[in-house]
């Protein structure tokens, strides 16, 4: 289904696309490494419950930590092996955090354990979810988010929507690209479990119109008794934004402070739905996910399937090492990824792609004063005012940046320090500015109570 | 160990191709036209003053500005901005102390780029023609040989200028105004009439202007705001009172095109918000006409944009985008 009239949302930028790297370079397996690290921190929520200790054998496939609650899911060991430490490791984000690290035994089959493939067709909802949870399965598009919480919806909002994002807006990255190509039948087994446990009738796969081959991929594949359709998607950054997708596809706006499911929709990234089909192929959890090797810096750009815990280190070894002017190495895509000094950091669930950038592209940049040109307001998906943003900001006035200027509906994409002419690190000014402003209204909140206490005192020693 | 050979920095890691000297250094390229036109029709006159604008200003951001400043090209364009309003006999010093004044009190005082709230050319124009009002008003014609300097360029400061063998004559705004003469339109359009260097070449400001806008880096709302409603308001006015001109010249006459090309799209005194351009642009508009029409000056183009410029905060408070999610395109 093409696009070619088609509504897009408003506003957003146009990065290069980059992908011709790794988009028709078809997923291998990397082979194990020696050692993995498997931080207890990989999914949004609570982290989860370590359940081995040092000098522990796990098999591939074990579970080693708990959810611990609801919004959190179990960490599997992702290879066979010993238990050779626990404790503080570096995490992607920048924090060393703790992690189970794993010497990978030599020579084994990697092998899991056997075990019982749980058949979908009969399942309620709820045994649905708990298999999820159970998997380990977060959202792969980058933000980790436990899938099972989103599959269950609360009773008062009725969900009409699966919307499935195959967008990939991210420069360079081919993860998903690859996975509908290549693996489209599993996409769509997944999606007809999920449309299942959420109870809808209508399926939309949004896929960039830069990926024709996974469209029709995924067109031919579709099973005669889904509702299922492929809608091709304007080549734009963030079209991969959850808001964005929905808006283009449905034409509602997601109310500002409100989720997906107040507009009846709930959107999946397709390396999740995969995941999903996977679990109740196999019953694997999800020890393992597409990551794409790439950029200007790699000899090998490539598209890996590399067991969760893997060393930066490893993966830019087997992909053939970096070039003499590799600059910078960064998980995620180059818009909203991190930076990574440190070549032990491991690939985890929400690792989407290693993207090493040479020097030429992250060469520092003189910064300007805003000369108030205005682009960053039209790049801006959500509509915020960033040039205005970014001057409170600087005076340090996050209270007014929340309170006039909506602070906290910025989704930190990027878009408005990728037009800046002034080189004006907006996006970061607001990172910064998001965690001040919680600072504060702790503080606040913390003080409040205390004048409350001194009140209630006072008026006792007056009693 | 050896040092760390990767760069840490927050996303984004990629940026896109435009910087503000960038912008600024197109804005001078688009000006070039202009330049040559005046030169084209004022001779070494026009070289002069553009000269003595441009070095005013830039040693001005040299001295007091802040340190590699003048890289961003932002002084070069306030100096020829300026000297494009100015008529082409002005004796130099006083085009040089238009740009001392423009950058170091349009400019500077406010904090230096990006905080001033007045385009600083047009600020210097007003200082001049406030402290000069005569020199200000003296406009050659384009007639005479194309050698011979437009008035006394060289007169020393304070004195007053030696009467140079040269035509003068009103512009077609004074002409309009104070004779009830009309210029032809034609050459209204290819700019071979009295007025200052740069506002007599329409066509070629607005090549400019639409290579600037097709670039990005002016905001076409502005000019066609501008254009729009000089046009409407005094084609109503001219329906009505016959004697007033129609809008066609009003148009093409006087400053109208390098005023609303040039000078009202500067982005650091024009709103920052679509519709804050619409507005401003149609404030600017009517203000020319009223002052053009019943005004004691045969031009208003400057301070209509001097006045809007002050309600530039006003403007973009009052409107800033609809957020995402809101109003009643949000499902409820």
């Amino acid at each position: 289904m093409l696009n070619l009239f088609g509504h897009t949302f408003r506003h957003g930028v146009h990065p290069p696309e980059s992908k011709g790297l790794t988009e028709h370079v078809p997923i291998r397996r990397m082979p194990f490494p020696d050692r993995i690290a498997l931080p207890l921190r990989q999914h949004a929520g609570k982290p989860a419950k370590c359940l081995v200790h040092k000098g522990d054998r796990v098999q591939r496939g074990d579970k080693i930590a708990e959810a611990d609650g609801y919004v959190s899911v179990p960490i599997h060991a992702s290879a066979a092996g010993t238990v050779v430490d626990i404790g503080w490791w570096p995490h992607p984000d920048g924090s060393m955090t703790e992690t189970v690290v794993i010497d990978v035994e030599e020579y084994s089959p990697q092998i899991p354990r056997p075990r019982m493939v749980p058949n979908w067709s009969g399942l309620t909802p709820d045994q649905v979810r708990a298999a999820v949870q159970d998997g380990g399965v977060v959202g792969l598009g980058g933000a980790a988010f436990p899938t099972h919480v989103k599959l269950a919806p609360p009773k008062d909002l009725p969900i009409e929507w699966l919307l499935v994002n195959g967008a990939e807006c991210e420069p360079y990255l081919t993860t998903d690209h690859r996975t509908m190509v290549e693996y489209p039948d599993r996409v769509h087994f997944g999606l007809r479990i999920m449309m299942q446990c959420l109870g809808v009738k209508r399926a939309v796969i949004g896929v960039e119109l830069n990926k024709p081959d996974a469209i029709a991929a995924l067109e031919r594949t579709i099973p005669d008794d889904l509702d299922v359709t492929v809608q091709g998607l304007t080549v734009k950054y963030p079209q991969g934004a959850e808001k964005m997708l929905i808006e283009v596809v449905t034409g509602r706006e997601v109310p500002s402070g409100k989720l997906p499911m107040h507009v009846g929709t709930v959107v999946q990234n397709v390396g999740s739905i995969a995941t999903i089909a996977e679990i109740f192929e196999t019953g694997l959890p999800l020890i393992e996910r597409v990551v794409t090797v790439t950029g200007p810096g790699v000899r090998k750009p490539s598209n890996l399937i590399v067991p969760v815990g893997t060393m930066l280190g490893d993966v830019l070894d087997y992909c053939g090492g970096l070039t003499e002017d590799a600059a910078e190495i960064v998980f995620g895509g180059p818009m909203m990824g991190s930076s990574q000094p440190d070549m032990r950091t491991p690939i985890t669930k929400g690792t989407t792609g290693v993207v090493v950038l040479t020097a030429s592209e992250v060469k520092p940049k003189r910064t300007y004063p805003c000369i108030k040109c205005g682009h960053c307001l039209e790049a801006c998906p959500v509509f915020l005012n960033p040039s205005q943003l970014g001057l409170l900001a600087q005076a340090g006035r996050y209270d007014v940046m929340q309170e006039r200027y909506h602070l906290q509906d910025c989704m930190l994409c990027g878009s408005c320090s990728y037009v800046c002419p002034s080189n004006i690190p907006l996006s970061q000014m607001f990172a910064l500015s998001k965690t001040a402003l919680r600072k504060q209204q702790t503080a606040a909140a913390a003080k409040e109570k205390e004048t409350e206490k001194e009140k209630e005192q006072e008026g006792a020693k007056v009693a | 160990m050896e040092k760390p050979r990767f760069e840490l920095t927050a996303s984004p890691h990629i940026k896109g191709p435009d910087s503000t000297p960038r912008i600024m250094w197109s804005v001078v390229g688009s000006l070039a036209p202009v330049i040559f036109a005046a030169i084209w029709y004022f001779g070494p006159s026009a070289v002069l003053v553009l000269a003595a604008t441009t070095l005013g200003c830039v040693l001005t951001e040299r001295v007091f500005g802040p340190g590699g400043s003048l890289r961003d090209g932002s002084a070069v364009i306030t100096g020829l901005l300026l000297g494009l309003t100015l008529p082409a006999g002005i004796p130099l010093w006083m085009a040089f102390l238009g740009g001392i004044f423009a950058i170091g009190l349009g400019k500077l005082l406010f904090g230096g780029l990006g905080q001033n709230v007045f385009n600083p050319a047009l600020l210097g124009r007003a200082f001049l023609q406030a402290a000069f009002p005569e020199a200000l008003t003296t406009w050659p014609d384009v007639s005479g040989p194309w050698w011979a300097l437009r008035g006394d360029n060289f007169a020393l400061p304070f004195m007053t200028p030696n009467p140079v063998d040269t035509v003068t004559g009103a512009t077609p705004l004074g002409l309009m105004k104070f004779e009830g003469a009309h210029t032809e339109l034609a050459r209204l359009v290819i700019g071979s009439t009295g007025g200052s260097l740069g506002e007599t070449a329409a066509v070629l400001i607005l090549l400019g202007g639409a290579y600037l806008a097709l670039k990005k880096y002016l905001d076409w709302r502005v000019p066609i705001s501008i254009f729009v409603s000089v046009a409407v308001l005094s084609q109503i006015i001219h329906v009505f009172m016959p004697d007033k001109p129609d809008a066609l010249f009003m148009l093409f006459s006087g400053g109208l095109m390098l005023g609303a090309v040039f000078m009202a799209t500067d982005m650091v005194t024009s709103p920052s918000t679509p519709r804050g351009a619409w507005i401003y642009g149609a404030g600017i508009g009517a203000l020319v006409v009223l002052i053009r029409l019943w005004g004691g000056l045969p031009e208003g183009v400057m301070y209509a944009i001097l006045l809007m410029n002050s309600l530039v905060p006003f403007i973009n408070r009052a409107t800033q985008p609809r957020l995402f999610g809101t109003g009643k395109e949000a499902a409820a």
